[in-house]
């Protein structure tokens, strides 16, 4: 994976960045591709009857046509463009939340969810007197699955969690919860953050309803990220924010409204952000997900056991061999901004703070935690520049 | 090996061993705040007589910036009158930590202030 890094500008600057799982770092490819839009077709979609609005449409369409792609969704109709996965997953909870869950329905959620997968559900769940479950996680960070088969007996109306863990690193059974929470009747939603940028999914080997991600976290841009939906569903579902472009028509005394993905699409989309996730998710298939993978773990494998030799060290979550490129960890007395403060002056870029994962805090009883994650572009070097900073700090708090 | 102008001895110490941590037997007035960025949390009790700051006591969890910070505003409250206290502001807090501080790092040490500001005063927020 040698050659890769230098696909990315900002490595000339010498940072090492281990912060992936915050945000990614972009291609030139991606950049490329924002770049030509803005200089060379730069006009709004779907209304301008001249070429460049037409070209403008036909590559925006095009980046629709190759997430859907990614994702292996049944028809281009199923992806629908958002800012982001919290988008997203509100999306999914004020169109289809508020036209289905009711008064005393059950929803089920993990305490592993990034906020963006609790907030929307409780806001939800309190406006309709739902109630919410919380599967648990075991001592080695994974969910506990018999808790999970119990919760379903219960025949919750939702089901949403994480394909993986943002502080954690998890890896979760996708296949086994959906099929456990699909026979039990309820929809299921799965929150593809840290998923689909590392490990790809197959939307329809799935088996679940919905799928949520974003772009910034696998090479593309800021601001753009998608909702799959299964197209019986997006067809019943209302709309979700209203205005221009997602109309069949409108009278003064009402309207109908668009089929999906328009539906979903009020206003002016993020054209450049599309062509710009259209083109990395073409940039990580051209290296491949499963070499992607490959290279995060050995990566994990390698920072796990040198994190482990450094000592007075608490490291959350699976064995390397379970987990994405995501290593959360704590060191003895050393609070987590303070090592994140030190480790910026070695040029370390790493999170520090609760990672919007509050409960999951809570539960691993900390208040937060220190955490490196790697992405395609990440080298070795730069993990044992996180030790000789994490070194440093140890000898200024000593 | 990185200097420590961030981390300076005095700062260091006042982590490792805070001034005035702790409860007091009565409060007569009693605060908390909770950084949500980092989830830190901060609460300061005081003692008050006839307009003056008697005794002062903080406690919470959190980095070295926010500990050190608070630990030395309490050194500076004990004595103060409340119309003095009330006069501290942003600036006598990062120039009494004496570093230079980053946007990011800015809430870490004014959390303190926060509490003292919100909790015992009623003022609005520092930030």
């Amino acid at each position: 994976m040698g050659a890769i890094r230098q696909d990315f500008p900002i490595f000339s600057s010498g940072i090492a960045y281990l912060d992936s799982a915050n945000t990614t770092q972009r291609p030139q490819v991606v950049l490329d591709a924002m770049r030509a839009y803005y200089t060379e077709y730069n006009a709004n979609i779907h209304r301008g009857a001249y070429a460049i609005s037409e070209m403008a449409t036909e590559r925006f369409e095009g980046a629709r046509q190759r997430l859907a792609q990614f994702i292996n969704a049944r028809s281009p109709d199923e992806i629908i463009w958002t800012r982001g996965t919290t988008e997203s997953i509100n999306l999914v909870a004020y169109s289809w939340g508020r036209a289905n869950v009711q008064r005393n329905d059950l929803i089920v959620l993990t305490v592993m969810e990034h906020h963006s997968n609790l907030v929307p559900w409780q806001i939800l769940a309190a406006e309709r007197g739902a109630q919410i479950e919380y599967v648990d996680i075991d001592g080695a960070g994974e969910l506990d699955l018999d808790g999970f088969a119990a919760l379903m007996r219960r025949e919750p109306k939702l089901v949403a969690f994480t394909q993986v863990s943002n502080t954690l690193g998890s890896i979760n059974p996708v296949q086994e919860l959906v099929a456990a929470a699909r026979a039990a009747g309820a929809v299921v939603l799965i929150d593809g953050a840290q998923g689909a940028p590392h490990l790809g999914f197959d939307v329809q080997a799935s088996g679940a309803d919905f799928y949520a991600f974003s772009g910034h976290k696998m090479a593309g841009p800021t601001g753009i990220g998608v909702l799959w939906g299964r197209r019986e569903l997006l067809a019943s579902m209302p709309p979700f924010m209203a205005g221009g472009d997602m109309i069949r028509s409108v009278t003064l005394k009402g309207t109908t409204y668009a089929d999906a993905p328009q539906k979903f699409e009020a206003g002016t989309q993020a054209v450049a952000e599309a062509i710009g996730l259209g083109a990395a998710v073409e940039y990580l298939s051209g290296i491949g997900l499963a070499n992607i993978h490959r290279h995060e773990q050995d990566l994990t494998e390698y920072a796990m056991e040198s994190l482990q030799d450094l000592g007075g060290i608490r490291i959350f979550g699976p064995p390397a061999g379970r987990r994405s490129g995501v290593v959360s960890f704590d060191l003895e007395g050393i609070h987590p901004h303070d090592l994140a403060t030190i480790l910026d002056r070695h040029q370390v870029c790493i999170r520090a703070g609760h990672n919007c994962t509050q409960p999951l805090m809570e539960r691993l009883g900390v208040a937060a935690v220190a955490r490196a994650s790697f992405y395609l572009y990440t080298e070795k070097g730069e993990i044992d520049r996180l030790l000789e900073g994490l070194k440093d700090a140890k000898r200024i708090f000593a | 090996m990185m200097d420590d102008q961030f981390y300076r001895e005095y700062i260091l110490d006042h982590y490792k061993n805070p001034r005035n941590f702790g409860h007091l037997d009565h409060a007569d007035i009693a605060h908390e705040e909770v950084n949500p960025l980092c989830g830190d949390v901060i609460g300061m009790e005081f003692a008050v007589k006839q307009g003056v700051i008697e005794d002062v006591r903080f406690y919470g969890r959190g980095c070295a910036i926010s500990q050190a910070s608070a630990s030395l505003l309490t050194e500076r409250l004990k004595g103060m009158t409340l119309e003095e206290a009330r006069k501290l502001g942003k600036d006598d807090v990062v120039e009494q930590l004496g570093i230079e501080i980053s946007a990011a790092r800015l809430k870490c040490a004014l959390l303190s202030l926060k509490v003292l500001k919100v909790g015992a005063y009623g003022l609005a927020d520092v930030d």
